[in-house]
């Protein structure tokens, strides 16, 4: 490990000039950042994420309306989109936001209400327009959303409404908290069975390392959705909102944490015989102080890596439980339990709109993905 | 090769044994017993309960009996060929599954030749041609693909479908052919209908072998025994498929290992949203009317699936590859 020497690529104009660390005595970190920068993909997948992440604590103050604030009135109203220009008949300019009103017709073969967009109604836009009072995070009281229409009772459907006139923009972004703080707590669970069991069956081996071993091949070779929809049908159904999003984690991870243990041991394995863990046990270092003091910072960046690459799955597995039906239930508002509205496909046909979840999940899972491959190549020290 | 498939063989045994306590545990975990729901729908449909048709049952089951007992009572009928009863349908498991199983299997090993006739080849060129557009466009298809979820994908399609050309897109037959006989026309009407469920179970995995494959063939192109091939004067096409793509070959074949638990999970997603007659969408109605003995079965018999699957891509693999039938322990 001593003898890796770094070339830099080029000159860093940015380090300020007596914190510039002559070259080969950069700290690990700022070596792993760099590397990291180069990957453009990851670089910007990481912003991605981060946005997505930052929707999701605020999202009571991103979202227009609350999750669960309905108008019959508006029942699958389509997209009004937002402008920006508008030009009056009499030639005169208007800039600012604003969106479209409605029209409805009754159909009068099938007795159904048709939407059209107004384009004669404008409702103008503003930024942190006033609201009902709510409670951000469920505990700092709040009066303003990030955005919304100034008249109050203007109607606001962004992307469109589900069949109940919910704002399907809100309970996205509602939504992008549960599934993405599902993903986040499911892979912290496996992370924590994942090190523990890996880090024993890594650094003690013998008996116990081919028990584990032949547990995680055995999880590894069946079917993870029959398994997570059993266990999760067996869940009891007077259960509240929170236990069972709790429950569902822990389904998640009771079957996600092989790969997490399988990457932790393999590091300790290769470690174990390294020339630095021998000098710190020649000097009568305690396994804890070895562990946690000589091995884990070595590795920290492999697991960091290897958990970003986790967590898609995770969202994944709790989008397609919640999509069947036995995942969260329909108070909470996830991507999977939107994506539940668009299984009828003559709905669908009338409301493409209620996709839009869809789109929502390849992005988050395509950026988390190319993040994770990023950090993975920067953190091996081995790497170009 | 004996002592290969020898040791093989008892690890499958002892994978399966596994699995059904996994199973075994997935019934017991609703609260309540066989019974209870059993007397509840009974009671729910306006039906007098016979009490001893009930002793009959729970003697049967054993269901006073410690779990350990009811555990060897039922997989002793499972050994026998004897999954239970279906409360549901009020049938025999065995009688609701195995038309279903084979559709699964049948699905599922069309998807896996789908995947291998279209990722080879593709594999195979953007190797060859290494950073051409070809190359490119596979590896951002190739993420895309594996980006979508199985079940995204289906609905999508069946969605585009229906709006262009107003038919909903589902089911593996058409009706008046469900029950009819495997004949010529059932066979074109079972193709007719499976391109689309097929199309979409097999993109997530083609996606992963072109990139294995890629992998794989560009380490081997830059071997010395290529070079040689190509300096005696061999055409360049066979200086490829004859020896590098083989060795390159392995490697894939025991991606089937892993490919085939994730297949048959998003079988059962995509039979659902697609509406299939496989065991996918059995298993979730038997799971939410907590019909259990049902769902067992399935996971039960999904899981030996994927493990004979295995098993069969093991020995393809030690076929193929001497290194593994005269090596190891």
């Amino acid at each position: 490990m001593a003898v890796t020497t770094h070339v830099p690529v080029a000159a860093e104009p940015e380090a300020s000039a007596e914190r510039r660390a002559p070259t080969g005595r950069e700290s690990q970190v700022r070596m792993t950042w760099r590397r990291f920068k180069q990957h453009q993909l990851a670089f910007v997948s990481l912003w991605i994420v981060v946005l997505f992440y930052l929707v999701a604590v605020f999202a009571e103050f991103i979202a227009p309306m609350d999750a669960s604030t309905y108008n019959p009135r508006y029942t699958y109203a389509p997209p009004q989109g937002i402008h920006f220009v508008a030009v009056d008949p009499d030639g005169s300019w208007h800039f600012g936001p604003y969106v479209n009103g409605y029209k409805t017709e009754i159909d009068p073969e099938a007795l159904r209400r048709v939407f059209t967009i107004d384009p004669e109604v404008r409702h103008p836009l503003g930024f942190f327009v006033e609201s009902e009072p709510y409670r951000l995070l469920g505990f700092i009281p709040m009066q303003h959303k990030l955005f919304g229409t100034v008249e109050p009772d203007a109607p606001l459907y962004v992307i469109g409404a589900d069949r109940l006139g919910r704002d399907q923009l809100s309970r996205l972004i509602h939504g992008t908290r549960i599934s993405l703080s599902i993903g986040l707590v499911g892979v912290v669970l496996s992370l924590v069975f994942g090190v523990i069991i890996g880090g024993f069956s890594g650094y003690y081996g013998g008996w116990f390392d081919g028990a584990v071993q032949r547990v995680i091949e055995f999880i590894r070779s069946l079917p993870t959705i029959p398994l997570w929809l059993g266990l999760a049908a067996a869940l009891p159904r007077d259960w509240g909102p929170l236990q069972t999003y709790f429950a569902i984690t822990l389904i998640l991870s009771l079957l996600g944490w092989t790969e997490l243990a399988r990457v932790v041991r393999g590091r300790f394995l290769a470690l174990r015989t390294e020339d630095f863990v021998t000098a710190a046990q020649l000097d009568g270092a305690s396994d804890y102080r070895i562990i946690v003091r000589h091995m884990v910072p070595s590795f920290m960046s492999h697991i960091i890596a290897a958990t970003t690459l986790a967590i898609p799955g995770m969202i994944l597995a709790e989008t397609a439980l919640s999509f069947l039906g036995l995942g969260l239930q329909a108070p909470i508002v996830s991507w999977g339990t939107l994506l539940q509205d668009a299984q009828n496909i003559r709905t669908l046909a009338g409301a493409p709109w209620l996709l839009s979840p869809g789109i929502v999940v390849v992005v988050a899972i395509l950026a988390m993905n190319f993040l994770g491959d990023g950090l993975r190549d920067a953190a091996d020290p081995y790497g170009r | 090769m004996l002592s290969f498939l020898f040791r093989r063989l008892i690890a499958m045994v002892l994978t399966i044994w596994a699995v059904s306590f996994v199973a075994f545990a997935i019934i017991q975990l609703p609260p309540g017993d066989y019974l209870t729901s059993y007397m509840a729908s009974l009671s729910a449909a306006g039906d007098r309960i016979n009490p001893e048709t009930i002793a009959a049952l729970r003697e049967r089951y054993g269901l006073d009996d410690p779990y350990v007992i009811q555990y060897f009572k039922w997989i002793g009928g499972i050994v026998q060929g004897d999954f239970g009863e279906s409360f549901e349908w009020k049938a025999p498991v065995t009688d609701l599954i195995w038309g279903r199983l084979g559709n699964s299997i049948l699905l599922e090993g069309l998807a896996i030749l789908v995947m291998w006739l279209v990722a080879l080849p593709i594999g195979i060129y953007a190797a060859v041609r290494k950073y051409s557009l070809g190359d490119y466009l596979a590896t951002i298809g190739g993420f895309i693909g594996l980006a979508i979820p199985n079940f995204l994908f289906a609905l999508v399609l069946m969605y585009l479908w229906y709006v262009y050309f107003g038919q909903t897109l589902g089911g593996l037959f058409s009706p008046d052919l469900e029950g009819s006989p495997w004949n010529l026309e059932r066979i074109l009407d079972f193709l007719a209908h499976a391109w689309a469920p097929v199309l979409v179970l097999a993109t997530a995995g083609t996606a992963q072998l072109i990139r294995v494959m890629r992998a794989n063939l560009l380490d081997e192109l830059t071997k010395p025994y290529v070079v040689t091939a190509r300096s005696k004067g061999l055409p360049e096409w066979r200086a490829i498929l004859k020896y590098p793509v083989r060795v390159a070959l392995n490697p894939l074949v025991s991606t089937i290992g892993w490919l085939l638990p994730t297949l048959v999970s998003s079988s059962v997603v995509v039979s659902v949203v697609m509406n299939l007659p496989t065991a996918g969408p059995l298993l979730l109605k038997s799971l939410t009317t907590q019909d259990m003995y049902l769902a067992g079965a399935i996971i039960m018999l999904l899981g030996i699936l994927t493990v004979i699957g295995t098993l069969i891509s093991d020995l393809i693999l030690a076929w193929i590859d001497p290194r593994i039938r005269y090596g190891g322990r």
